[in-house]
């Protein structure tokens, strides 16, 4: 049986059929899980997608933190499960403290869809175990609140950790140390504000993310063994 | 009522209707009114609802072809695609209430016309905004463009639809009424293609989405058919119409987007209507009156965010994020399960009735508003008065007086003393700072993106069948043409929609327009919507494009003063096989610089300057007379470009490198363009002076190439004109003796040109 990934909508979630989309054309296979579910069922590995969750209301993933489905989602994480944030998903993830930090509003006060350049500054994560340390990715943004920051011995410990995954070339936004993507302890749980799934086809402009949805995909295929 | 300031004013004016309307409404009932019945009318009879000035001359445009399966009338124009898909495309201004409330104005005109489109059953996929502005250089200006930039985005990136272009002009006609034009395009299997209308006595009403409040209430009345009394400025502006702005939330029709998919996918509705314009007044009496049935309403099940709303303001609240489906009491559970498992509110407000019988015996539609569904009778009236039988007026019409001599008055030998060099600084404008707040990349599909002639999408979506094809759009306006000439501007605009969109390699297949124009019941504003309707029935019938939707906006005053005539283009086009990214405007070293399409504009004056950005924006003289258009040759030169990109675009090898259509700042700023988008310049020759530098006839394509003898072979074989201009290379653009500037002062001022424009206001 193909690799199977989850891919999380919470009302407001737009970004799922492009999460799909990007894992059936990588050649594994990928169903929608909604968020007032209580059980994943039989996954490999998990997609919060971008979008906006509950509207973004209160703050970015405030609200889809107490949605049902997110206790599983935990568990799974707890299980050493590779659990990917794209966006507002990793905005999620924060709230749910599955990772630490926090994303604020941009630098520029301003939303942002443009393409980032960014460099793989580790590949001990579920996202990047397939790419190679110091290269560089073009794959776009498209947020308001992408601004990463945490205090300042969250810093310390994601930087001597190995946990800071991808950082910017040219920060777009304001984020701490220029960080685009961090994970949790284990490596299993990834945050990141730049879309790989819009960035899988040199058709819109980029195949760069394809190396680290397979990233995915690797740790997806190994937990399930 | 509507408005209680002036006591001594009948109610029929305060809402909008004037004394023989009045009494239009007195023969069509046999009796007087009641004042729910008067309100009503007020805003069914609206210019903005019924097109009273204009559908007499709307007439005139030809609506038919062979892909068409839905044409004007409908919520959305809809073609056939091939593959199985379908195509619904439609074009709205949301532009009175932008000037009054910019970010709501604007989020709430995006909001509106995704329901347009999933109306239709189409899920929306791209969304493009014309705006236009008064001069940047003023601290209003730059509050009405961040509100409306900000309201954009703000509702578009959240209910997930991608902003994938756009238009943006400045012109001080717009300093007190701005225009926000909203183009969406969406796409459906093609055998889901629904209606709205009502069927099947017994069958229920059920409105869906948020509950109904305060806000909005006159909104097509009071704010869309009325212009701006204020006197210059901001201070004088109508502050008192604000609350006839809607306030928008895009969370709740994400969430009714997905609600009503869902219940088409699964067959559960008969017909589904969006509320927009005249709330449920509107959704009410054209769903009756299309199915010819009666349409029992009661008022009190209508969810309200308030307590003590009247029957009145409940029927016509604007409020947001509304939709009405028909279904049958049967499938009512299973919409009830599905709208719950969206958090969308589903409630019984009506019921299909027996339809009333006219003087033939033929069924006519009915509306009643009631007290309980089985309680008081409110309002009675048929709903085909309120929906398809407003007055028609054919309002007098006057060219306008100091016409022949602004006509005679040519600016364009007086370009001759201009440094182009100077010129097309000033021109150059990268407008990246605002659609880069847009997102433009959701769903997969965009190719090429703002800031490109035209957008190009994969034609794929959620739920459609597989297919290879792409969609290209375009919208495209020019009231600097349009103020001279509205008959042939408007006809110019048509050819310069079909260029853009060739640039992509997709073919032109129909289009949509919105009529923004000033009061018409100025003689001058009627002369002028009546030359631009036939300008664009002339352009489409030459060119073969079937109008399939439109919009008109009319009251676009200030203090008395019309804004110049703004129909806006909307083009859609498809391309047969898109596997690889076509050519874009960036050129390379080494490349050939080739000018395709006619040399000498065809009109009285070759290379005019009439109507153009160096003549309006840098000379400041709106004046001369416009070309003709040669549409054989036009429709040739778009049909070569169109082939040549699209063989790139299906994956062969092709002839080009770059490709971009001639358009606004003329062939001088097109070639500056591609400088800055290939970070190179280039040595050029055989240009006619400024004349042809910024002459700005449509039909002509600049493009680059290794293989001018293949190139020309082609342009042969099409019977279009080709020139060889010169090569590209060096860090200098240089044309002939007329232009030296370096490509790096021409990337640095596209960049900050209009984030500098907008700050002097601050400053």
């Amino acid at each position: 049986m193909a690799t199977t990934i989850g891919v999380v909508v919470f009302p407001g979630t737009n970004c799922e059929h492009d999460a799909v989309a990007a894992v059936e054309q990588l050649g594994a296979s990928a169903r929608l899980v909604f968020h007032a579910e209580d059980k994943l069922g039989d996954l490999d590995g998990l997609i919060l997608p971008g979008g906006f969750a509950h509207g973004d209301y209160l703050r970015p993933g405030a609200i889809a933190r107490f949605s049902p489905i997110m206790d599983a989602v935990s568990a799974f994480a707890a299980q050493g499960g590779p659990v990917v944030g794209i966006c507002n998903g990793f905005q999620v993830l924060c709230e749910a403290h599955l990772l630490p930090g926090a994303l604020q509003k941009n630098r520029g006060l301003t939303f942002l869809c443009q393409p980032s350049r960014l460099k793989v500054t580790s590949t001990n994560s579920a996202l990047t175990n397939a790419a190679t340390l110091g290269e560089e990715l073009t794959i776009p943004i498209n947020h308001f609140s992408g601004s990463y920051t945490c205090d300042v011995d969250t810093l310390r410990e994601l930087q001597n950790e190995d946990r800071i995954v991808l950082r910017y070339v040219e920060n777009p936004n304001g984020s701490l140390d220029d960080i685009a993507a961090i994970s949790n302890e284990q490596g299993n749980v990834v945050g990141l504000m730049p879309h790989p799934e819009r960035a899988v086809s040199a058709l819109l402009g980029s195949a760069d993310g394809v190396v680290l949805m397979e990233s995915l995909l690797r740790a997806a295929s190994v937990s399930r063994v | 009522m509507a408005s209680t300031e002036n006591p001594a004013e009948p109610l029929h004016r305060a809402l909008g209707l004037t004394d023989v309307e009045f009494a239009d409404i007195k023969t069509v009932l046999g009796r007087d009114p009641n004042p729910l019945e008067l309100a009503l009318f007020g805003v069914m009879w609206s210019e903005h609802c019924s097109y009273k000035s204009s559908r007499i001359h709307l007439k005139r445009l030809p609506t038919e072809g062979p892909t068409v399966l839905v044409g004007p009338g409908e919520n959305a124009g809809v073609v056939d695609a091939g593959d199985g898909i379908a195509v619904a495309i439609r074009i709205e201004s949301h532009n009175h209430p932008s000037a009054i409330e910019p970010h709501q104005g604007a989020a709430t005109g995006v909001g509106g016309i995704l329901r347009d489109i999933f109306t239709m059953g189409a899920r929306p996929l791209a969304v493009m905004d014309p705006l236009f502005f008064g001069e940047p250089n003023d601290a209003r200006q730059r509050w009405l463009v961040d509100g409306v930039v900000s309201g954009i985005s703000n509702y578009g990136n959240s209910v997930g639809v991608p902003t994938v272009g756009g238009e943006l002009t400045f012109d001080r006609c717009y300093q007190t009424n701005p225009l926000v034009n909203v183009l969406c395009v969406g796409a459906l299997p093609v055998e889901r293609l629904v209606l709205g209308q009502a069927s099947g006595t017994g069958n229920l009403a059920v409105l869906l989405g948020s509950s109904t409040g305060r806000d909005g209430i006159g909104g097509v009345s009071v704010l869309a058919s009325a212009g701006f009394d204020g006197a210059d400025g901001a201070a004088s502006l109508d502050d008192a119409k604000r609350p006839s702005v809607q306030v928008g939330d895009p969370y709740e029709e994400k969430r009714l987007i997905e609600a009503c998919l869902a219940l088409l996918d699964d067959g559960l509705v008969i017909g589904i209507q969006d509320l927009g314009g005249a709330g449920l007044a509107c959704a009410t009496s054209e769903t009756a009156a299309r199915g010819r049935v009666g349409m029992d309403v009661d008022v009190t099940a209508i969810p309200r965010r308030e307590p003590g709303m009247e029957p009145w303001e409940v029927m016509t609240s604007e409020s947001q994020e509304r939709m009405l489906a028909i279904v049958t009491p049967e499938s009512l559970p299973k919409v009830e399960e599905l709208c719950a498992r969206w958090e969308v509110n589903a409630t019984v407000i009506g019921k299909v009735t027996e339809p009333e019988k006219d003087a033939n015996g033929e069924p006519i539609g009915q509306l009643r508003i009631r007290n309980g569904f089985d309680g008081e009778i409110l309002a009675d009236v048929p709903a085909a008065a309120l929906a398809d039988e407003a007055p028609l007026y054919e309002r007098p019409l006057a060219e306008p007086k100091n016409r022949t001599a602004m006509l005679a008055d040519d600016p364009t030998n007086d370009a001759e003393g201009l440094d182009a060099n100077d010129v097309i600084l000033s021109l150059v404008t990268d407008p990246a700072m605002v659609y880069r707040q847009y997102d433009h990349q959701l769903f997969l599909n965009t190719v090429i993106g703002p800031g490109a002639d035209a957008a190009l999408l994969r034609l794929a979506g959620p739920g459609l069948p597989v297919s290879s094809k792409g969609m290209a759009l375009s919208t495209d306006s020019n009231p600097r043409w349009c103020a001279l000439d509205p008959r042939r501007g408007t006809a110019a605009t048509v050819a310069e929609g079909m260029a853009n969109v060739a640039c992509t390699g997709a073919s032109a297949v129909a289009v949509v327009n919105c009529l923004n124009f000033g009061n018409p019941e100025h003689p001058e504003v009627m002369w002028q919507l009546s030359e631009a309707v036939d300008g664009m029935s002339e352009a489409c019938l030459a060119l073969g494009l079937p109008v399939i939707g439109g919009n008109v906006s009319l009251y676009n005053e200030s203090a008395g003063v019309d804004i110049d005539p703004t129909p806006v283009i909307g083009t859609l086009a498809l391309l047969e096989e898109l596997v690889a990214r076509p050519p874009s405007l960036g050129w390379s070293e080494g490349e050939s610089v080739v000018l395709l399409g006619a040399r000498e504009a065809s009109g009285t004056i070759p290379f005019s300057l009439a109507g153009t950005q160096v003549a309006v924006d840098v000379m400041g003289r709106r004046c001369g007379t416009l070309f003709d258009i040669d549409y054989a040759t036009h429709a040739a030169t778009c049909a070569l470009i169109s082939s040549l990109v699209g063989e790139h675009a299906s994956g062969k090898d092709g002839l080009l490198g770059s490709v971009h259509d001639v358009g606004g700042g003329g062939l001088g700023v097109a070639l500056a363009e591609m400088a800055i988008a290939g970070n190179v310049g280039a040595s050029l020759s055989g240009v006619h002076g400024v004349k042809e530098l910024f002459c700005e006839h449509p039909g002509r394509f600049v493009v680059t190439t290794n293989d001018v003898a293949a190139l020309q072979t082609r342009a042969n074989e099409a019977g279009v004109a080709l020139s060889v201009l010169g090569t590209v290379g060096g860090t200098v653009l240089s044309i002939e003796s007329l232009v030296e500037t370096k490509v790096s002062a021409l990337s640095e001022r596209s960049r900050s040109a209009l984030s500098d424009a907008l700050d002097a206001a601050s400053r």
